[in-house]
């Protein structure tokens, strides 16, 4: 896979809204190399290609991080707003008011929604706005250069850091928790499955959480625990200076992952990763099987992966507001200002 | 006796949570219906139930109705406070107490009278039990009433109006004011000078308080966004867009053009209004001063990525949680510098409820013009407490929408534009919203470094440019933002400048500083910042200049200072906080204490004599006239040639 998103001389397919998958592109990615985070713009740039979205028809959000960067690097064409850490929820609850049949995408990471953020994250959940809301989760600051995130394990040591002593937020359970309406888990390297979740979240009308282990490939790299193979001691890389960053490959699946299947992957750092798929008639409406199976998943070290919770019966938050069918920021003066008749009776009102 | 009419302050003493304050809005609004100037200010505590808690009237003739500091109509209802406001009464007034407080009563200087209030109750076969402790506090209306002659007509239309017409209560408490008024009538005699008598100076005027005003204005100026987290004293803002604008937004179909939504906290509050501005709708928030603390950040990002947003604080007083209940104008200079970084505001003082409803909507147009957030500041005082005011005037201006590119412009530009250029040279960019369907429309917006094209950029020329336009954006507002009101006394060399709530007061203390020391004073209430050049010409003009605030620190007189250094020399800070409204007395106080005798003594005796325009809420429009007649005048022929748009009436 490219770490340039957008392709020279990508054939001129175009999809049902007439646009080409270069429509759908963005600038070229300044995330490091091997990064997950840029598997994932390239999916979400192939779910809306093949779903014949308009990117006009999205709008983007981000907060601050690296995650919070990649907004930059897919949907050229739709409207961005790269706001500040840990407040994206509060930017696109507003922006989303302005135009209710607009949807939104927005970018975070572990540190954005779990640490500085966790308070939006969950108030966005419980009001259902009509957004996918991707968490890029790699347990690990990467823009200050590699501290903990609440998302890091306890026991992980990072250089500098020494060893994580708290034990981890789990978005999903989070998500779950605040009354979020699609809850899904997925892994970066196994771009076939996020693509899938990004598609069904889009297609979701109300807030979809979508958690995605993305390993860092520059800060999270220390042989440990929760990563439950341990690299040998005279494989790492102590020379590794914070301002060099090795090119590496990006991660990705060896296989396929059947339904309720188990697969290893080994990380940057030697360790391993144990990604665990919802077994096969799994029913994603039960918030208490859902709680059931993060909590199973947490006692054996899997990270399970798939949609975890769905409930489309719950009205988004536009929705619960019955606004008008015209956009509110088309609406003009006719629309907003009472008429003159009424400054009358506002002062009748008062005494 | 001699009678003294429509010229004292009554002051009532109660228990918080007691339901006093249907009894004390009663009397305010009886006065006001009777046609005499009148205040009113709620001293209440930070609780729900069980302090002490004071409401204080002030009736006057002349239209000097700012807070008085001299009590002449007591009524204890409180033991907890029963010594304090017994001992508080001027020598001459009059104290009026439940009388099943049983202290002892030691004044001999004040006519001093006992209320049977739970025999009132009681006796009256018109209230049921069950209602007593509701209607209690109507009985000292009641007897007050009868002491002061108080229209009961006009007590009748207030309760009408406060019950919203609802028979039941409005008959209940006036039962209990009547049982009250029956009583005296039978057994007290009269012992003090205090009585109001019908005038014609409310004729035409309204009632309200600024928060109301400031929900309705917003409303007129299209309001369609609305975010914010409960704290004292803003709330009743936000309450109030949930109260009318059902009301005066209503459509056929039943749809909403607009969302109040309650936030978890003032950071989400200020991010859902910026995320909604950015997104081309007019949005507001309301806070007071721990909530803006709490918005600093967004602030910050609003001014740097240039979205329109319109922040009203409701100013309390202190630092951290200070005193929530108490007035002050305390969030100045934080609000004019807020953030890190460089940054600069535009503010908006209000300084009565009808300029609280006209910056209500002209707000939107200057945040929409100049696509910034825009802080409106008031007070406690002037957002809680009922004002008399002239009715709210329908903006005469269309709505300013500012600079926006639909897909038509796009299509004409060919695509090419930048959101940061400075197109027309006035340091104010073209923007797009979400949902514009042009292809070539769209951008990312950021507070990070940004080009003229809205794309990342760490470039120091970049920067520099680009915070440099946003300084010109600040030159670009003075044609658009109110300019100050400019009183004025023939004669006078030394200068006042004040903002916000304390008019009433500073012009009282200009009065009492003109008939009683001969000192002559220009009055300029500044109701905008930046500075327009109005403000350049008070300073030029007037030798000694007194700078009046609600503050410790004289935050006006820092921002004076900071901005026009070579005046510094003459500002005289006047500068008072703590927590109760400005009346005449400090300000007059605060301004002889510092005030120096010009050398030349041009005051002449035949100007002294003559007594300056007395203050009355109506002579507001006179004053405003004012403006163009100043001595400001010798700027202006510079000055017209900007059309000063927010400044024409």
């Amino acid at each position: 896979m490219t770490e340039t998103l957008p392709m020279a001389g990508a054939a001129a397919n175009v999809n049902l809204a007439g646009l080409t998958k270069n429509d759908y592109r963005g600038a070229p990615t300044t995330l490091c190399q091997g990064c997950g985070h840029n598997s994932i713009s390239n999916q979400i740039v192939s779910a809306l290609y093949e779903m014949n979205i308009v990117p006009e028809d999205i709008v983007k959000f981000s907060g601050i991080g690296c995650s919070s960067k990649s907004p930059t690097y897919f949907l050229n064409r739709s409207f961005g707003f790269n706001s500040l850490h840990g407040r994206m929820p509060s930017i696109a609850t507003g922006a989303l008011f302005a135009d209710h049949h607009l949807k939104g995408i927005g970018v975070s990471g572990d540190g954005d929604s779990a640490s500085i953020g966790m308070g939006q994250f969950k108030h966005i959940m419980r009001r259902n706005v009509n957004m996918l809301y991707i968490v890029e989760n790699n347990g690990v600051y990467g823009l200050t250069k590699g501290q903990f995130s609440a998302t890091a394990e306890k026991g992980l040591q990072l250089k500098k850091q020494g060893e994580n002593l708290y034990l981890p937020v789990d978005i999903c359970m989070e998500a779950l928790a605040s009354n979020a309406t699609f809850i899904a888990r997925s892994f970066a390297g196994n771009p076939k499955q996020v693509k899938e979740l990004l598609k069904a979240a889009l297609a979701h009308d109300g807030i979809a959480v979508l958690d995605i282990i993305s390993p860092c490939v520059t800060f999270n790299n220390q042989d440990n625990a929760y990563h439950s193979y341990a690299w040998g001691k005279d494989h790492e890389e102590p020379l590794h200076e914070i301002s060099y960053i090795a090119p590496r490959n990006e991660i990705m699946l060896e296989r396929e992952l059947e339904e309720g299947g188990t697969c290893e992957v080994a990380m940057h750092d030697g360790s391993i990763i144990i990604l665990k798929n919802l077994e096969k008639g799994y029913d994603p409406s039960s918030r208490i099987e859902a709680m059931r199976v993060m909590e199973e998943a947490q006692q054996n070290n899997w990270l399970v992966t798939g949609l975890l919770y769905l409930d489309t019966r719950k009205p988004t938050l536009t929705e619960m507001f019955d606004l008008v069918d015209t956009p509110l920021n088309r609406l003009t003066e006719v629309d907003l200002r009472p008429e003159r008749a009424m400054i009358d009776k506002v002062n009748a009102l008062m005494f | 006796m001699n009678k003294i009419i429509n010229d004292f302050s009554i002051t009532v003493g109660t228990v918080n949570g007691s339901g006093s304050s249907t009894a004390n809005n009663t009397i305010l609004r009886a006065i006001f219906k009777m046609g005499i100037p009148v205040s009113g200010k709620n001293l209440f505590p930070s609780n729900i139930q069980g302090l002490p808690t004071w409401y204080t009237i002030r009736a006057n003739k002349d239209g000097f109705i700012a807070h008085h500091e001299r009590r002449d109509i007591v009524i204890a209802m409180n033991p907890a406070s029963f010594a304090r406001d017994l001992a508080s009464v001027a020598p001459g007034g009059a104290f009026y107490y439940a009388d099943d407080i049983k202290q002892s009563i030691t004044r001999t200087d004040i006519a001093v009278y006992p209320m049977p209030v739970k025999a009132i109750l009681r006796n009256d076969p018109n209230i049921p039990s069950n209602f007593r402790d509701l209607v209690g506090n109507m009985v000292y209306v009641g007897v007050l009433a009868q002491m002061i002659n108080l229209d009961m007509e006009k007590i009748l239309a207030a309760l009408t109006f406060h019950f919203k017409g609802k028979q039941k209560p409005i008959e209940m408490n006036f039962n209990a004011l009547k049982a009250g008024a029956e009583w005296t009538k039978a057994n007290l005699e009269k012992k003090d000078p205090f009585y109001v008598e019908p005038m014609n100076k409310t004729d035409g005027l309204i009632m309200a308080d600024g928060n109301t005003a400031a929900a309705l204005g917003s409303i007129f100026g299209g309001v369609q966004f609305a975010a914010w987290y409960p704290i004292t004293p803003a709330t009743s803002i936000a309450e109030s867009l949930n109260e009318y604008l059902p009301q005066l937004r209503k459509r056929a179909d039943g749809k909403k053009t607009y969302a109040v939504v309650q936030a978890e906290d003032e950071l989400a509050a200020l991010g859902m209004c910026i995320g909604a501005g950015w997104a081309g709708l007019r949005s507001m928030t309301n806070t007071s001063g721990p909530g803006l603390s709490l918005m600093t950040e967004f602030a910050g990002l609003a001014y740097y990525a240039e979205v329109p947003v319109v922040i009203w604080d409701v100013q309390r007083i202190g630092p951290s949680t200070g005193l929530p209940t108490r007035t002050s104008q305390g969030d100045l200079t934080f609000s004019y510098f807020i953030g890190h970084g460089d940054s600069q505001s535009i503010i908006l003082l209000p300084g009565d409820v009808y300029e609280c409803f006209e910056f209500g909507w002209r707000s939107f147009d200057i945040a929409e013009r100049m696509q910034t957030p825009i802080f409106v500041l008031i007070d406690l005082d002037m957002g809680t407490n009922q004002w008399i005011s002239k009715p709210f005037e329908y903006p005469e201006e269309p709505m300013d929408r500012g600079k926006v590119l639909t897909e038509k412009d796009i299509q004409d530009l060919s695509g090419n534009w930048g959101r940061y250029l400075n197109k027309d040279g006035d340091g104010i960019g073209y923007r797009t919203f979400p949902g514009n369907k042009h292809p070539a429309s769209a951008y990312l917006t950021r507070g990070t470094g940004h080009d003229e094209y809205a794309k990342y950029s760490e470039e120091s020329v970049v920067y520099e440019a680009n915070m440099n336009r946003l300084k010109q954006k600040q030159e670009t507002a003075k044609q658009y933002i109110p300019a100050p009101v400019l009183h004025t006394m023939k004669g006078a060399t030394a200068g006042i400048i004040a903002y916000g709530s304390t008019e009433a007061a500073v012009n009282e203390a200009r009065h009492q500083l003109n008939t009683e020391h001969g000192i002559k004073t220009d009055f300029l209430r500044i109701r905008a910042l930046p500075f327009t050049r109005e403000v350049d010409a008070f300073l030029a003009k007037h030798d000694q200049i007194f700078i009046v605030e609600m503050n410790r620190d004289g935050q006006m007189d820092q921002i004076l200072k900071t901005e026009y250094a070579e005046f510094a020399p003459k500002f005289k800070s006047v500068a008072f906080g703590d927590g109760m409204p400005a009346s005449a007395e400090w300000i007059r106080k605060g301004i002889l204490a510092k005030y120096k005798k010009p050398r030349a003594a041009g005051v002449s005796k035949k100007a002294v004599t003559k007594a300056a325009p007395a203050n009355k809420p109506t002579a507001k429009k006179t004053s405003t006239k004012k403006v163009t007649t100043s001595p400001v005048k010798g700027k202006k022929a510079v000055a017209g040639k900007t059309v000063k748009k927010a400044n024409r009436k």
